[in-house]
Order: C-alpha cells, then sequence, then structure tokens
C-alpha cells in the first residue's frame, strides 16, 4: 500500500515535470542547442506563480504569468547567442547564473511558501488528479505537436536539422532559434510553477540540475518508446518524463540516499548517451574484423606468394 | 536580371592568409541566360555564388537584382529571388523531415510562415505532381525521411526544391559533382529540363569541361579571382573542349591546371 501511495505521487509529480521534458525535448532535440538556462527558468516559473499567488492573483494566472517569464529569460539566451555570437552552452549557463540573482529578487528570499494559499489544484477533487492533470498534459503535448506541424513549426525544425537549408529557402534563422528557445523556456518554468504549487513552496534550489532530469527523461523516453515521428517522440518524452519519476521513487523505496539521486540521474544520462556508441563502434569492429577474415582467405586462396 | 559590378572579396586581409579571392568582377545576366562557369581549384568561383546569394558581403562592389541593389539584404531576404542547390547532397535538404514537409518549406520561398499547417491535401497533391517530374519514384515516398533517401535521390529533390517555385535567379554550385557517372547524368538532364521549362536565369559552376559545354547558353572561365574567359551564345555552338584548353593557353600562356578538370 505504501509502496502504492510512492507510485502514485511520483506519477503525479511525473505528470508536472511533462512540460519541462518537453522543453528539454525542444532545445536539445528539436533545434540541438543543449540550453542550460533550463536550471535557471525552471525556478523564474515558480518563483513568479508563487509570488504572485501570495499577492492573490490567480493561480492560473499565476502559472501563465511563469509561462512568459521562462519565454523571456529563453528570448534573452537565444538573443545572447545569435546576435552575441556566443556558443550555445554558454550562453544558457550566463543567463543560469543570472537568473539565480534575479530569482532571488523576484522572490526576495530564498524560499516562498504557498501552505495555506489557492493554487491551480486547489479546484481539482483530490480523486480526480491523475484524471484531470493527464488530461490538460496531453493537450499542452498536443499543442505542441501541432505547433510542430505548422510552416513556423517546420522552419523550427529545419533549422535544427540543416541551418543553412532553411536560410536559403528565406527563414532567418536568429529568429526561429530565438522563437525555439522561447517556447522551450516557457515550458520549463510553467512545470516550475505547477510543481511549486504542488509541493506548496517556491525554493531558490529547486531548478539545481533539472536539464540533466529533463534530459535523462526525454532519453529514457526515446529509448523505450521510439521517436520516429514528432507525435511520439513528444509520447516518448512524456512517458519517460513519468517513468523517470518512478525510477527515482523505486530507488528510495530501496533506501537509496536522498543526496545521490543527482548522482544517479547523471549516470543514466552519460549511460544512455555512451552506450549506442559503444555498441556502435563495436559493431563495426566486428564489421571490419570479417572483413579482415575474407580478405585474408582471398589472399590465401590466391597462393601464398602474396606474402613473400 | 542580375549585375555584378566591380566585386572584389579579400580573405584575411593584412594577414599571411590573405587570398584575393574575387578581384574587380564584372558580370551580368540577361534574363533566362545560363551562363555555365569554369575555372581551377580557388578561382573563386563558390565566393562568387556566395556573394551572389549574400552569405560572403563584398569588401568591394556590388550586386544588383533586377535593377535594386541587394548589398544590405542577408542571404535569408535574398533567398526570395535566389535559389541554390550545394554541391553536397546534405547540404539542400532537412533530413529528419520527410520528403513532403522539406516541399512544404521549400513551396513558402519569397512567403512569410504562419500558423496555417504545413502540410494538406491540396498541397500533397501538388507535391505529388511536382515528384512525378523526377521520374525517379519519389512520388510514391512522400512520407519518407530524406534521411533515408541516396545523394542522388536527394539532389533531385533538391533541385526540385529550389526551382519549383520559379525563383527568378538558380545558382548551381558543383551540384552534380558528388554522385556517381549515372546519377550525376540524371541531375544534368533534369537541370537542363527545368532551366529550360520555367527560363530561369541560371549560373552552374562546374568542374566537366563536357558538360561545361553542352549545357547553357554562355560560358565563362574564372582564374585567380577575375573572369578571364566569356564565350557569348553566339560562340557556345560548336564550342570544343579543345577551343577552351587552347583559349586558356592562349590568355594565361601557360596549360590548365587543375587535379578536378574533367575532360568529358
Ligand atoms: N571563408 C574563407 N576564408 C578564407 N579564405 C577563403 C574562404 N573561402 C574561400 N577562401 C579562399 O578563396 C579562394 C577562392 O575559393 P573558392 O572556394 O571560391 O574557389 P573555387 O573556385 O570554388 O574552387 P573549387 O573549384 O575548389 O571549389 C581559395 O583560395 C580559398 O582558399
Ligand atoms: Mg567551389
Amino acid at each position: 500500500m505504501y509502496m502504492f501511495i510512492a507510485l502514485e505521487g511520483s506519477i503525479e509529480l511525473g505528470l508536472l515535470y511533462v512540460l519541462m521534458a518537453l522543453g528539454v525535448y525542444i532545445s536539445f532535440r528539436i533545434l540541438d542547442f543543449p540550453d542550460l538556462t533550463v536550471d535557471g527558468s525552471f525556478t523564474t516559473g515558480a518563483a513568479v506563480s508563487a509570488v504572485m499567488i501570495t499577492h492573490g492573483y490567480a493561480p492560473l494566472l499565476a502559472t501563465l504569468s511563469g509561462f512568459l517569464a521562462g519565454a523571456v529569460a529563453g528570448t534573452i539566451t537565444g538573443l545572447l547567442h545569435t546576435k552575441g555570437k556566443i556558443n550555445n552552452l554558454l550562453s544558457g549557463i550566463v543567463m543560469m547564473i543570472a537568473l539565480y540573482s534575479i530569482n532571488l529578487r523576484i522572490m526576495g528570499k530564498p524560499n516562498t511558501p504557498l501552505f495555506g494559499e489557492n493554487t491551480v489544484f486547489s479546484v481539482i477533487p483530490e480523486d480526480y488528479f491523475l484524471v484531470i492533470v493527464p488530461v490538460v498534459i496531453i493537450i499542452l503535448k498536443l499543442l505542441v505537436d501541432a505547433f510542430l506541424h505548422t510552416d513556423i513549426g517546420f522552419a523550427l525544425r529545419a533549422t535544427g536539422d540543416n541551418q543553412r537549408m532553411i536560410r536559403s529557402f528565406g527563414v532567418n534563422t536568429d529568429f526561429t532559434i530565438i522563437l525555439g528557445i522561447a517556447l522551450s523556456n516557457g515550458l520549463v518554468a510553467m512545470s516550475g510553477a505547477l510543481v511549486a504549487q504542488y509541493q506548496g513552496f517556491a525554493d531558490i534550489s529547486m531548478g539545481v540540475g533539472m536539464i540533466v532530469i529533463g534530459l535523462a527523461s526525454v532519453i529514457i523516453g526515446e529509448a523505450i518508446f521510439g521517436h520516429k515521428t514528432v507525435f511520439r517522440a513528444t509520447l516518448a518524452v512524456l512517458l519517460g518524463a513519468i517513468v523517470y519519476r518512478m525510477v527515482i521513487a523505486l530507488a528510495l523505496q530501496l533506501n537509496m540516499n536522498a543526496e545521490d539521486l543527482k548522482l544517479i540521474t547523471a549516470l543514466i544520462v552519460v549511460a544512455a548517451l555512451i552506450l549506442p556508441k559503444i555498441q556502435k563502434s563495436l559493431g563495426q569492429k566486428r564489421k571490419i574484423l570479417e572483413r579482415i577474415r575474407e580478405v585474408n582467405n582471398k589472399v590465401e586462396n590466391n597462393g601464398r606468394d602474396i606474402n613473400a | 536580371m542580375l549585375k555584378i559590378n566591380h566585386v572584389t572579396k579579400l580573405f584575411n586581409a593584412n594577414t599571411v592568409d590573405e587570398k584575393l579571392a574575387l578581384s574587380n568582377v564584372n558580370l551580368s545576366l540577361a534574363p533566362s541566360d545560363f551562363v555555365t562557369v569554369i575555372g581551377s581549384n580557388g578561382a573563386g568561383k563558390s565566393t562568387l555564388m556566395n556573394v551572389i546569394s549574400g552569405v560572403l558581403k563584398p569588401d568591394d562592389g556590388n550586386v544588383i537584382i533586377d535593377d535594386v541593389e541587394v548589398n544590405k539584404l542577408h542571404e535569408y531576404q535574398r533567398s526570395q529571388w535566389i535559389a541554390r542547390v550545394f554541391q553536397d547532397p546534405m547540404a539542400g535538404t532537412s533530413p529528419n523531415m520527410t520528403i513532403a514537409e522539406n516541399l512544404s518549406i521549400a513551396y513558402l520561398r519569397g512567403y512569410k510562415r504562419t500558423l496555417n499547417w504545413g502540410l494538406n491535401k491540396k498541397k500533397k497533391h501538388f507535391f505529388k505532381e511536382q515528384l512525378e517530374r523526377l521520374g525517379i519514384g519519389l512520388e510514391n515516398r512522400l512520407n519518407a525521411k530524406v534521411g533515408l533517401l541516396s545523394g542522388g535521390e536527394r539532389q533531385a529533390l533538391s533541385l526540385l526544391m529550389a526551382t519549383f517555385t520559379k525563383p527568378k535567379i538558380l545558382l548551381l554550385d558543383e551540384h552534380t559533382a558528388a554522385l556517381d557517372p549515372s546519377r550525376a547524368e540524371l541531375i544534368s538532364n533534369l537541370t537542363e529540363k527545368v532551366v529550360r521549362e520555367f527560363n530561369l536565369t541560371t549560373l552552374m559552376v562546374t568542374h566537366n569541361m563536357a558538360q561545361a559545354i553542352q549545357l547553357g547558353n554562355r560560358l565563362i572561365m574564372m582564374d585567380k579571382g577575375q573572369v578571364i574567359m566569356d564565350i557569348p551564345p553566339s560562340k557556345k555552338q560548336g564550342l570544343t573542349v579543345e577551343d577552351l584548353l587552347h583559349e586558356f593557353t592562349a590568355i594565361k600562356g601557360e596549360e590548365l591546371n587543375d587535379d578536378r578538370v574533367i575532360l568529358g
């Protein structure tokens, strides 16, 4: 029973992290832009929504404002990269660090509690959480899918795929990169806003390691559920985020130290990134060895004088 | 249609790597001119293409399209008039998107992109028709990812994507060079067909002398950043590879020296 409650909790939390994982999917996979802004913008979304809620704004408005704040942060990262010509990793790191101070400014202190406040979840009867939230998340996923199938969405995908090509058809890639990174961080921040409301507080360090968790979700999802089409890939990311939370819940059940979770996540990502490469190079080596054997056989069959 | 006035491009000025890639180049293309461009390695052919398309800004001189000076326009802005096919078959398409999606991107050349659906029945039908003209069966693979196509298929698709919206100017930079001979011939024939059909003003770089002679109505030769030979339509008929080599020796006082020249 206790196990079941833990799993249920992890599914609930996983659902809220889906938007973050979708954001990481857009920057990392669609745009091929490893964007570290995420660690900061997740907290930005949480901070903005928490502060607004404590000031009496409607939770939904606070959540959407979280999205906008994240989009602004992403826009600045995009500008640093495209107009400032700063390497994409570095643009994200700089923005992540800047956001730490900005998030503190937004909250005025390292932690903003939401206990007793109205949140977006207050209106959901407890028994319906796992009905209503998944429906909302799936609608948002479908919206992302739809966007990626519009003309602008096509341009965005082609930007991540082949910038030279898409420019030669009239697309300003600076614009598509900024748009994509803004959308990505908007989703990440909205996820932060939801998590803050779910757990009852926003905390300055709640975004730490978020990019790796996002990557882990994307990679786990793609590995288990495949990613042939956009629809399939975003579905995989959605499920990946939930599976990731369940894995973490299980790890905790097995008395693993909570402090080690980030290390475990990092290891999962490293393994997921390296294993396919090792497999591939092993495969290649095998092929080369086979070929060498073939060639050697031929040499032997054609007489030994070649070696003489 | 296209005018290049006193264009100079100097790479790495004032360093040991200084390179005068284009030196006071003047060139003027009339509407529906199909000009083939030959010249040894490093002659400045690709640089010229890049200056026209806006990938590179000239250090001096200007580029004029239809009487409009386009010097200040970025590559993506000039693309409303200028289409390109690159040498690398990977370069002209988006590998993780489908054939139909790629065509849809190309279809909007010169138009603003909006939140309309990238594909619909009507567009797909139109793309299918267009693909049929290539005659290599791509019309049955609309939903296949372009990354799965062979180099030749991709280059045929790139050519279609570059041309089916009838751009004013078509730039081809050794677009058959990376293909095996039979595929190169196919692309070469397709090129001639679409350029003629759509009356595209075309500039085509090639290392294949026979191809340069066979295609187009005009031929220029570049060397060391300059146009050293410009054979007008009246003289291009009946031109032979030997004529070209003789002419080169006459102008430069040396033999044409290029490992990659293919005499045909
Ligand atoms: N971005 C660059 N920076 C520095 N030098 C360059 C650059 N691009 C080209 N060059 C130099 O300018 C000269 C002209 O190059 P370009 O690529 O135009 O030659 P090309 O005629 O296309 O040759 P090829 O037949 O080999 O393609 C070459 O010497 C080249 O090394
Ligand atoms: Mg070249």
